[in-house]
């Protein structure tokens, strides 16, 4: 059985508490691959390679599978600014 | 006792000790510069090619071990890998972000001129 999105997101949530978080299946059918955008305080004062070390740490099991892994954004929940919508 | 299996051997660490260090740019990918075989991999041999700076891949789909060992080496679970003067700066969702602030090429300069 291979890696779903629930697991990935379930991954996450337990290790990163984040205030947002979206993972998006962009396999295509031919293979696990995720991109995902977290915002948690865990972030706070570290820069990008480490946020995105303690983002593949927390999904160190299900990486073995993982085809692809893009982390869109990792960011703190100060940096965090959701674009408004298009008018 | 417990004993962990490693990929990644005193030998191999020493090898890729010297490799990283032997070169300001170094890209560990899928493929080579000129047929890179996977889009994460060919991102970052574009942006290395936009910034115009002397730069050396090594395909590490021709080397099981160097593939599993550079896992261990840099901490990073997946390809590419780029080094920058002997440090490991990221996969390509950091060199990315890093093109487009301007951070790569003011570190790949700093790097050339070291």
């Amino acid at each position: 059985m291979g890696v779903t999105k629930e697991n990935v997101e379930s991954a996450l949530n337990s290790a990163l508490s984040p205030s947002h978080l979206q993972v998006i299946d962009t396999s295509g059918g031919c293979g696990a691959s995720f991109e995902i955008e977290v915002v948690s305080e865990k972030f706070e004062g570290k820069r990008l390679l480490e946020r995105h070390r303690i983002v593949n740490a927390a999904l160190a099991e299900q990486m073995k599978e993982i085809h692809a892994l893009s982390i869109k954004k990792a960011q703190t929940p100060s940096q965090w600014n959701p674009q408004p919508a298009q008018a | 006792s417990i004993r962990c299996f490693s990929a990644l051997s005193p030998q191999l660490k020493s090898t890729l000790d010297t490799v990283v260090n032997s070169h300001k740019v170094l890209l560990f990918m899928k493929g080579t510069k000129d047929f890179p075989q996977c889009g994460f991999s060919n991102t970052v041999v574009q942006i290395l090619k936009s910034l115009n700076v002397p730069f050396e891949t090594m395909n590490i789909l021709e080397n099981e071990t160097l593939r599993q060992g550079l896992k261990e080496y840099s901490s990073w679970p997946t390809f590419p890998q780029l080094y920058i003067d002997g440090e490991f700066f990221g996969g390509c969702d950091i060199t990315v972000e890093a093109y487009k602030n301007g951070q790569l090429q003011e570190l790949i300069e700093k790097a050339m001129c070291s």
